[in-house]
């Protein structure tokens, strides 16, 4: 379809809707963002937007319902990790033992590079005990960089404990319902 | 020669350049603050001395409104590294900043800004030529830009001063035409006798409202500003001319835009708008106390801080005209109004007498 041009009023020529309707307009946001206190602005440090529930901030190390370290020591997200940011030291053969029932071991010492991480959750996705996630934390800040290197203390510490998901109860669920299972002959 | 005379220009001058240099830097601040709000923001709001926040009730106020920003942002500018790029023309280059910066400030030389405070004229300098000493002087503004452009040996730079250049002359023509009824209607081109005329017969925008519109728009084109800011076009052209310049040397450029902009303003106040004179409470002719002659000089500067506003309201409002669209309003529109304008206020005076 061929949409004709009109042809402008003289009132249009002379510019005056226009500066009539800008004035009109600006006037009417100054007016409402100075009095009416409508801003669009958040002032961040005071104010912090609510993140939405699958954002990947900064992976700690959780806690199980009991309150034990998580993590085996296994090193997955160490090789996993695509910048390299987390390193493992595991406890050894004559290292301390797990802190809870059914695991062998829990890492010596667990560093993630802060400076590095990319935030991609691959260490999350790849870790078979469920003992890193991507919280919410944004916004990392140190003045040095020594402080952006946290240890297995300051991670567990930020971590928390995460009973939401109990991989090793369920576990034993499952194998008891194993052991009652009927079998066919 | 009397020391008199010398002494007073001197704390006249000194005071004179001093309170256009803090006004220079609180339009910035209202130049931030007026776009923020338009654009539904809160603008800057978190400067501030280290004294201040213990002020009970006042300080937070005095931050929220940002009045510690113009310091924050001059103290930016002197500690900023004063880059010299490699393949600019260096005098020209060094030049070009002080080139447009003074211009800007000696318009104000002549502008009446107060009656008179004991037997001083509030004026630095009462010219009999006022009017031709300012179009004179503005039009040299123009080389500063041009210089900028031309120094720095770099193409946005270079677009950003041709630009100005063929901008400035055009909108010179219809600016200098626009006042010539002014100086019809009174007879005379001195600015005190001028804002006299204006005190005993009414403001000079009701006898020859198209002049001030002309010389409204003009001054907006001269001034650099939105929407004539073809010079700067930060969207087309980078920087426009002070693409190359950093620190103090970027500083002056803004000094003198804005300094520009309040010579302006107060020109259109003296030309139009009765200058330190209004029509009632007895403020309309020259002072007979101190306390009179300060009325003069803050009635001079609010009239002049509504124009510094509307010019900083007008850029939030309108985009940037293009290039011919810009020569066509100038040319085609502006040149021949302002020649019918003088010509009808001519006829009208002649067929008076």
């Amino acid at each position: 379809m061929i949409v004709n041009r009109k042809p402008l009023t003289l009132a249009e020529r002379l510019y005056l809707p226009a500066i009539v309707g800008g004035f009109r307009v600006t006037i009417r946001h100054a007016l409402r963002s100075l009095f009416g206190g409508k801003t669009v602005t958040m002032e961040y440090p005071e104010q912090k937007w609510a993140v939405p529930p699958d954002y990947r901030g900064a992976p700690y190390l959780v806690k199980d319902q009991d309150g034990h370290t998580k993590c085996v020591s296994c090193q997955l997200c160490e090789f996993v990790c695509p910048p390299k940011a987390i390193k493992i030291i595991p406890p050894g053969p004559a290292g301390e033992l797990a802190d809870r029932p059914n695991a062998e071991k829990m890492p010596h010492e667990f560093e993630i590079n802060f400076l590095r991480c990319i935030y991609c959750g691959l260490c999350q996705e790849v870790c078979p005990e469920e003992a890193i996630f991507l919280l919410k934390d944004y916004s990392l800040t140190g003045l040095s960089r020594e402080e952006m290197v946290y240890g297995k203390e300051k991670l567990l510490a930020l971590g928390g404990v995460h009973g939401g998901i109990q991989k090793w109860k369920h576990k034993l669920e499952e194998a008891k319902e194993q052991e009652n299972f009927p079998v066919k002959v | 020669m009397n020391w008199n005379f010398i002494i007073f220009s001197v704390i006249k001058i000194a005071i004179v350049v001093g309170v256009v240099q803090g006004m220079v830097a609180y339009a910035v601040l209202a130049e931030r603050k007026i776009s923020a709000w338009i654009q539904d923001r809160v603008g800057p709001n978190r400067a501030a001395p280290p004294f201040v926040k213990a002020i009970p009730g006042l300080g937070p106020v005095l931050i929220r409104l940002g009045l510690f920003q113009p310091l924050a942002d001059g103290l930016k500018f002197m500690l900023k590294e004063d880059f010299t790029p490699a393949g600019v023309r260096k005098v020209y280059f060094w030049l070009a900043p002080a080139i447009a910066v003074i211009p800007s400030m000696l318009v104000i030389a002549v502008i009446p800004f107060g009656s008179q405070i004991g037997h001083q004229q509030m004026v630095i300098s009462d010219l009999n030529v006022g009017i031709l000493y300012t179009f004179g002087i503005v039009s040299l503004g123009v080389y500063g830009i041009v210089l900028a452009g031309y120094a720095a040996n770099s193409k946005y730079p270079f677009l950003g001063g041709i630009r100005s250049s063929a901008q400035m002359i055009s909108y010179e023509i219809s600016m200098g035409m626009s006042v010539i009824p002014v100086l019809l209607i009174v007879g005379n081109l001195n600015l005190s006798q001028i804002i006299g005329w204006q005190s005993q017969h009414g403001w000079l925008a009701l006898y020859s409202p198209v002049s001030f519109i002309i010389f409204l728009v003009a001054s907006f084109a001269e001034t650099n500003r939105l929407p004539f800011d073809l010079p700067e076009a930060e969207t087309e052209l980078v920087g426009g001319y002070h693409t190359e310049y950093s620190s103090m040397k970027f500083a002056l450029f803004f000094l003198a835009e804005y300094s520009n902009m309040i010579a302006s303003a107060a020109m259109m106040v003296t030309l139009f708008f009765g200058g330190w004179t209004l029509p009632f409470w007895g403020l309309d002719h020259p002072a007979g106390n101190l306390g009179m002659g300060i009325a003069h000089i803050l009635v001079f500067l609010v009239k002049m801080l509504l124009f510094v506003v509307l010019f900083i309201w007008v850029r939030w409002m309108f985009p940037r005209f293009r290039y011919d669209q810009l020569m066509d309003l100038g040319w085609r529109k502006f040149v021949p109004l302002a020649l019918v304008n003088i010509l009808v206020t001519a006829i009208v005076l002649w067929a008076k007498s």
